[in-house]
């Protein structure tokens, strides 16, 4: 008897406990998600009475729209400079900064403060430091008598510099994920492996860093997607998508869409191949994750 | 070992370039800036002047003062959210269980940009847009942060909780006098995590603030950017300096915390 109360008790303390985060789930995320699905077929604007359902159309436009294309485009070359370029670089400085105990902590937080700094103010500090003429960069290229590049306002090289702040905040992030991993590879197996004639510190990189360390660089490999797939700060601040669609990436386009033409339709169609994209890369990762061999 | 620090500092060096132009720029004349010279330091200093418009022209405290309140006021749901429904799920048996646990994993899949749109027309239909209440309410349920006190408590010992059972104590006071107590690592570590996530976003305030009167820092360095400093460089260092300077601190003062934090929370993306 005693026993059956207190199971009930426990169902209904239970029920009572996830009640609250139901239903904020419910009305703030689920609700709204499947909003955005069915908005993706519509041809709603902000402010119009009445919406229509319209199918394929806002799909079938995007592909039609060079604009989207060209942000498709912008975004992929986006993510294909900054995620190889921060994974290798925060591979490098965590084996840098694990090698030895001298000033780990501090250049742990050297590397580390972009990743904590505002986002918006330090693409203020971007864009002095890469302006055309006044710019401390450009400045030191014509001393050196190179030539100077219009860094975020010639189409040729704004996606480049755009690449280049996104690779300098997100190397700090992929460099802690790194230690992180490192940390849990057992030291013997370094002995073990110089024993084994593995002289060089290349080769114990090779024989035992790299093959233990893999669930973890793909870990960093499919975050390091998604978060410069999320790029919007930088390209609001410095270029607005611009010079002539040079910088158009996939959500500064939803948002435009969006918040500043009120074609919701449209951009929560734009919204929705956002959420693919992000999807098929979790997907992806999750299926390598259960195949691949488990060292550590 | 030696050429391990050269190499560490030279990279270093390079990584913290934006910020030595950046305060360097913030405390010089702006014709010393438009001269483009290559010295860091400032020959005359202008700091008082920069800051002084900075601080003159835009509310800069108010601007932070919005940061706390809505980073303060989204950490506070999050946790009344989150933390009773990570001990339910797990260490409560009742109907739903499986469906409640089924929801946070299918909400983790979801980036917070997609239900943007619907919110937003939510916001705008209830007349709630430029508000507290729009900046703070789309994030308080987190089911990252239900499914991260979700592991944590779970790893808690039974005996724990029988003993605050026998002792008398129902479900809501064991949750939090007894669970979150236990758990400050898992608290802090999503703490950081939330704050330093919502102060620096820029895509909801964009979309649902207009004026200074609920702008976040984030919002206040573009306004006086696209308001106030036009060409002038030093003002808008300044201004960028002291909007980046808190969170900067607060990271500088507990940066184990901070690492730590972030990095057990990684996996949110």
């Amino acid at each position: 008897m005693r026993q059956r109360s207190q199971l009930a008790g426990e169902a209904i303390a239970g029920a009572l406990m996830t009640l609250p985060a139901g239903i904020a789930y419910l009305l703030l995320l689920l609700l709204p998600t499947l909003a955005t699905v069915l908005l993706a077929f519509s041809d709603y604007e902000l402010g119009a009475p009445v919406l229509g359902w319209i199918g394929l159309d806002n799909f079938r436009e995007m592909l039609a729209d060079r604009g989207f294309g060209v942000s498709v485009r912008n975004t992929l070359i986006y993510v294909g400079l900054v995620t190889p370029a921060s994974i290798l670089g925060g591979l490098g400085l965590a084996l840098l900064v694990e090698a030895g105990a001298r000033g780990r902590a501090l250049f742990r937080a050297v590397f580390f403060l972009p990743v904590v700094s505002l986002t918006v103010a330090m693409a203020a500090a971007w864009q002095y430091l890469l302006h055309p003429t006044i710019g401390p960069v450009n400045a030191a290229l014509r001393a050196m008598g190179l030539g100077t590049p219009f860094w975020l306002s010639s189409s040729d090289t704004v996606l480049l510099s755009l690449a280049a702040i996104g690779t300098w905040e997100s190397i700090g992030f992929n460099m802690v994920l790194f230690m992180a991993g490192l940390t849990a590879i057992p030291r013997e197996l370094y002995a073990a492996a110089q024993v084994d004639g593995a002289r060089s510190a290349f080769d114990r990189f090779r024989l035992v860093t790299w093959p233990l360390l893999g669930p973890t660089t793909l870990f960093v490999l499919t975050i390091s997607m998604i978060r410069s797939l999320r790029v919007f700060d930088t390209v609001a601040v410095l270029t607005q998508g611009g010079p002539n669609k040079a910088s158009e990436v996939l959500l500064f386009t939803m948002y435009q869409q969006g918040f500043t033409y009120l074609r919701l339709g449209y951009s929560a169609a734009i919204t929705l191949v956002f959420l693919a994209v992000v999807l098929a890369l979790m997907w992806v990762q999750t299926r390598v994750l259960d195949r691949r061999v488990h060292y550590a | 070992m030696t050429a391990r620090i050269a190499v560490l500092a030279l990279l270093g060096a390079l990584v913290l370039m934006p910020y030595l132009w950046m305060v360097a720029a913030s405390l010089k004349p702006v014709s010393e800036i438009f001269r483009a010279s290559l010295s860091l330091w400032p020959e005359h200093f202008a700091a008082a002047e920069n800051y002084g418009k900075v601080l003159a022209r835009v509310p800069v405290l108010h601007y932070l003062w919005n940061g706390v309140v809505v980073c303060g006021g989204i950490l506070v749901f999050q946790l009344l959210f989150a933390v009773p429904a990570g001990y339910a799920l797990a260490k409560l048996r009742f109907p739903g269980r499986g469906l409640a646990f089924g929801a946070v994993m299918l909400g983790l899949l979801v980036p917070p940009h997609v239900p943007a749109l619907p919110l937003y027309v939510a916001a705008s239909g209830l007349g709630l847009l430029d508000s507290y209440t729009a900046l703070i309410a789309p994030f308080t349920i987190s089911v990252f942060a239900i499914f991260l006190f979700r592991q944590f408590f779970g790893a808690l010992p039974d005996d724990l909780l029988h003993a605050a059972r026998l002792d008398g104590m129902g479900e809501w006071s064991i949750v939090w006098r007894v669970v979150l107590p236990n758990a400050w690592p898992a608290a802090t570590a999503f703490a950081i995590f939330s704050v330093v996530s919502h102060w620096n976003d820029l895509f909801w305030p964009l979309i649902v603030v207009q004026g200074h009167a609920h702008a976040t820092p984030a919002l206040g360095v573009l306004y006086f950017r696209s308001e106030e400093a036009g060409d002038d460089f030093g003002a808008m260092m300044a201004a960028a300096v002291l909007m980046t300077l808190p969170l900067v601190l607060a990271f500088l003062l507990a940066q184990r915390r901070f690492v730590e934090g972030i990095a057990t929370t990684g996996l949110k993306g």
